[in-house]
């Protein structure tokens, strides 16, 4: 199990949705995620996008300009 | 036991992919869903850019689809391999700058792709018979087929009793009977089959799946290929071409206006990129320099910036220039007069 991060400030939806799938590709089950964007929309995409596609979504925040969305892998890795 | 078949679905975010799939989940198809991110796409951004667009819920459509179908979403970047699409299509465009029927055949290429990378058997479209005048007629179903190079594994469940039976057909692996004969513009069995299905809250979306239907975008996007005599594009490009004014007052420049708050903190992102101009007397809008300026052009920029400021009625704005190699001019100028302002320049 590990931690990784990744940055998807600047990007507009859907790419960072794009990446984070394309980031998960390479993980494995059990390990976390913390994607930083800074379009809102990725409060919502990232989220349905774990959901259909079996991630857990343990965290998500709103900080100033940026939001931070923490995923563990699931099944669908 | 014969093996449960698989389709991937492209998934547009429209009710006709989400109910072509449903049709197929139906036939106890395992079936997930694809979606091309050409850069074009009406998902999303620019939402996200304006402010008062926030308080309205945001979704991308693509993934409510798969979430109330309750199938897997595949989203693809083809944002390299699409330009080869736009910029050379084989059939030409529709009513503005949309390739549609070379789109849909690279996109179901693109489906054929994944299915053999990823074993699966066949691949569904919610195209309909005559639904739209120039890439969904009789004629242009074969066409897709035969340039797409999925033949007979491309399965569109909405029509396909008006089409040759398919392989999946044929092998049994769905049944025929209980698909679809659709035509035409109406929309009228889409939306019964929506009520059977219990779909509801779906998105339609006006003109197309992209914003390369739209004249305004469609003549920003010819305006900065003209102006560059080069059509290379890059993401920045076409994401910009979405947020702000575009005027261009003279050929070899334009100048690209944030219209509030967030499409201003947007263009932010691009002060590096660009030249950009900003009053520091009174409020105003962000504004890039997109080519290169002289001078006297500068200081017509510097004067239309004032004009869409705080201080377009005062006697003298001051506005300061910042270059792309970090150095600063101060402008001190009159805002140009609404009568000076002329409409031409609005792309
Ligand atoms: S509207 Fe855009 S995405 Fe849809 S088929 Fe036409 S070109 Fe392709």
């Amino acid at each position: 199990m590990s931690e990784h991060t990744l940055e998807a400030r600047r990007l507009l939806c859907p790419m960072p949705v794009i990446r984070t799938q394309d980031k998960i590709k390479t993980l494995e089950k059990g390990d976390k995620l913390t994607v930083i964007c800074t379009d809102p929309g990725a409060l919502n995409d990232i989220p349905a996008w774990c959901r259909i596609n079996g991630h857990k979504v343990l965290e998500t925040k709103e900080a100033e300009d940026e939001v931070i969305v923490v995923i563990e892998v699931g099944n669908g890795a | 036991m014969s093996r449960q078949r698989k389709a991937i679905s492209l998934i547009s975010g429209g009710l006709d992919s989400m109910l072509a799939t449903k049709a197929i989940m139906e036939q106890g198809v395992h079936v997930e869903g694809i979606n091309f991110f050409t850069g074009f796409c009406v998902e999303g951004h620019t939402h996200a850019i304006r402010k008062k667009d926030k308080e309205k819920p945001k979704r991308n459509n693509a993934l409510w689809v798969a979430e109330q179908l309750g199938i897997k979403l595949h989203i693809v970047d083809v944002i390299e391999p699409y330009k080869d699409v736009l910029l050379n299509p084989k059939h030409g465009y529709g009513a503005n700058m949309n390739p549609c029927l070379d789109c849909k055949c690279f996109m179901v290429g693109q489906a054929l792709q994944w299915i053999k990378e990823n074993d699966f058997d066949f691949i569904i479209t919610g195209e309909v018979v005559g639904q739209r005048p120039k890439s969904q007629r009789a004629e242009t179903m074969p066409i897709v087929q035969e340039e797409s190079g999925a033949g007979d594994l491309l399965v569109r469940p909405l029509c396909a009793k008006k089409l040759p039976p398919t392989l999946p057909e044929r092998e049994g692996w769905i049944d025929r009977e209980k698909m679809f004969e659709f035509s035409g513009r109406t929309r009228k069995p889409q939306m019964a089959l929506a009520e059977q299905y219990n779909f509801k809250d779906y998105a339609t979306p006006a003109g197309g799946c992209c914003f390369l239907t739209d004249e305004t975008y469609s003549r920003k996007l010819v305006d900065m290929w003209q102006a560059r005599s080069d059509r290379e594009y890059d993401l920045d490009d076409i994401m910009l071409l979405k947020v702000g004014r575009h005027i261009r007052p003279r050929p070899n420049f334009k100048m690209i206006v944030g219209r509030e708050e967030g499409e201003n903190k947007y263009l932010e992102g691009y002060k590096k990129q660009f030249t950009y101009l900003r009053s520091t007397s009174h409020t105003g809008p962000l504004v890039l320099i997109d080519g290169k300026v002289n001078d006297d052009d500068l200081e017509l920029a510097a004067r239309l910036t004032a004009r869409f400021g705080r201080g377009k009625t005062a006697d003298e704005v001051t506005i300061e220039a910042t270059f792309t190699d970090g150095s600063v001019k101060e402008l001190q100028v009159e805002p140009l007069p609404p009568s000076q302002l002329k409409e031409e320049w609005y792309v």
